[in-house]
């Protein structure tokens, strides 16, 4: 990225800086309807009202909680799940099937059902976040397990390892590119629940029930206000898990 | 299924090995399906819990009958599959036309990557409250969204896909003096395949779960509609079909996927 020549990378400007200049003066000319499109000061303004009253900061705070802590539990959940079925051949012919069919359910058809078993609150929410974590990792710790190579199980074998070895020497460390997609995928896929979470339960604090509002009310400078910040999170979840990866995956190179 | 298949083994003598194995996957695949549902058919029995919280099966049954009988169910498959359709093939065309441009093109990649990668960030979900007060909530919101949700992975991996068509294959083509037209029909496409199909996976998973999104948002018809009116008069049985149709639509899209990609695949097969 950085040997990148700067002539290829003002390029990548150029685009976005002619629609924002578009918006710019549309808004100003009074095209569109302003309440539609109002003018980047204006969300601007609004950005920075709701920064400094500590609105901002507190919606941030809370979907990040529930975000991370539903990854944190339903990734856990995952890597148990795909390490027993990658490791147990009875695990896999018995549970296997039933997992890959559940998968199929598209991940918010969950949500009524989630909302009426475990009400609409924070647990409800961290259910479903959970659930979004959980699927990509178990897939993919699974896939990864059963990569390992058979050299390496055999060399295991000669050297004869305990059972615990066997997964902690041979099965993770073989698993751990393939888990840590896993998780990658899982990060990106929390985020968006978090953010349907907020949209299809309570509205409560949280970025998502920020656009909510916004749109409620018809103040569409929350409402980019709140995308911008959505997608911000996102980006910087997606870098920090690229981060995580290439430092963890070090040895390989 | 299974059972022609226990009258199948039982009335052959000796049934090939291959039978008997994917027999016993079968029989191992069912039990924790029964277990499920044996408990499930107890808890009803005794009232282990409130109806409001998990219908017998046999409601969830009679619910289903109930649904498709009065052809219910299969409206509200049929408005949501034809907003897939519709939303999947916007999409997907933008996604192979951008990913293309954007994978063969280093120029077209600098100019348009890095606005296409911020917009990228934001989850489609993201989008829903904006289009709503742009465009309203009528069919072209759900359209809209299932696109975008089509169009961001489709044209990541087409991208990738035509960036790593082999080097040699194209001096070869170039050789040969092929068109442009021509390198890309005949050379660039069938070599991206692979990846391209892999977008398109996931594209219409993507698009699927769209779909549900934005019908529990804003729709009146539609098997995510299905479930929101089901949650508001707490009716669990209907609920629950509601999911399992979505399961099996989206289980049979990634069959018939499955089959496309291995039809177009045959030549590589048959080729090495």
């Amino acid at each position: 990225m950085s040997t990148m020549p700067t002539r290829r990378r003002l390029r990548g400007l150029v685009l976005p800086g002619l629609l924002l200049m578009l918006w710019e003066i549309t808004s100003h000319l009074g095209w569109i309807d302003p309440r539609l499109l109002p003018p980047i000061e204006a969300v601007v303004h609004t950005a920075v009202g709701q920064a400094s009253s500590g609105h901002l900061g507190a919606d941030l705070a809370a979907s990040l909680l529930r975000d991370l802590t539903g990854f944190g539990i339903g990734g856990a959940a995952g890597l148990a799940f795909g390490t027993l079925l990658g490791l147990s051949g009875l695990a896999r012919g018995l549970i296997g099937p039933s997992f890959d069919a559940g998968k199929q359910i598209a991940l918010f058809a969950w949500i009524p059902l989630i909302s009426i078993w475990f009400g609409i609150g924070e647990t409800a929410k961290i259910v479903f976040v959970a659930l979004a974590a959980f699927t990509p990792v178990a897939l993919n710790t699974f896939e990864g397990v059963r990569s390992a190579s058979v050299k390496l199980i055999e060399i295991g074998t000669v050297l004869t390892f305990s059972r615990r070895q066997f997964v902690t020497r041979i099965f993770l460390p073989s698993a751990l590119p393939s888990i840590l997609v896993g998780l990658q995928l899982a990060l990106i896929n929390c985020w968006l629940a978090t953010i349907a979470t907020e949209y299809f339960m309570t509205v409560g604090p949280g970025i998502g029930g920020l656009i909510i509002e916004g749109r409620e009310r018809f103040q569409m400078d929350l409402v980019v206000l709140g995308i911008l910040v959505l997608g911000l999170v996102g980006f910087l979840l997606n870098r920090g898990g690229v981060a995580i990866e290439a430092r963890l995956l070090r040895w390989q190179a | 299924m299974i059972a022609t298949g226990l009258l199948a083994s039982a009335v052959r003598s000796g049934p090939p090995a291959w039978l008997r194995r994917s027999f016993g996957r079968a029989a191992l695949a069912i039990v924790l399906p029964l277990a499920v549902l044996l408990v499930w058919t107890a808890s009803a029995r005794w009232g282990w819990l409130p109806q409001q919280i998990l219908p017998s099966p046999i409601e969830v049954w009679q619910s289903f009958v109930d649904l498709a009988g009065s052809g219910e169910l299969l409206h509200h498959t049929d408005v949501s599959l034809l907003r897939v359709v519709y939303g999947f093939a916007a999409g997907a065309g933008a996604g192979l036309l951008l990913g293309t441009a954007m994978g063969l093109s280093p120029t077209v990649e600098d100019y348009v990557k890095p606005l296409f990668t911020a917009l990228a960030q934001v989850p489609t979900l993201g989008w829903i409250p904006l289009l709503m007060l742009l465009v309203g909530i009528d069919e072209t919101l759900k359209i809209v969204i299932i696109a975008k949700a089509a169009f961001v992975p489709i044209t990541i991996n087409t991208a990738a896909g035509m960036r790593a068509v082999p080097r040699g294959l194209v001096e070869v083509a170039e050789s040969f003096r092929f068109s442009r037209f021509q390198l890309l029909r005949k050379v660039a496409f069938p070599a991206a395949v692979p990846q391209i199909f892999t977008g398109i996976r996931y594209g219409l998973t993507h698009a699927w779960m769209a779909l549900v999104g934005v019908e529990l948002l804003a729709s009146s018809e539609g098997l995510g509609y299905l479930l929101v009116w089901s949650r508001q008069m707490f009716w669990l049985d209907q609920m629950i079909v509601g999911m399992l149709v979505i399961g099996l639509v989206g289980l049979l899209m990634d069959a018939i996927l499955g089959l496309v990609e291995a039809r177009l695949q045959r030549w590589r097969v048959a080729g090495l």
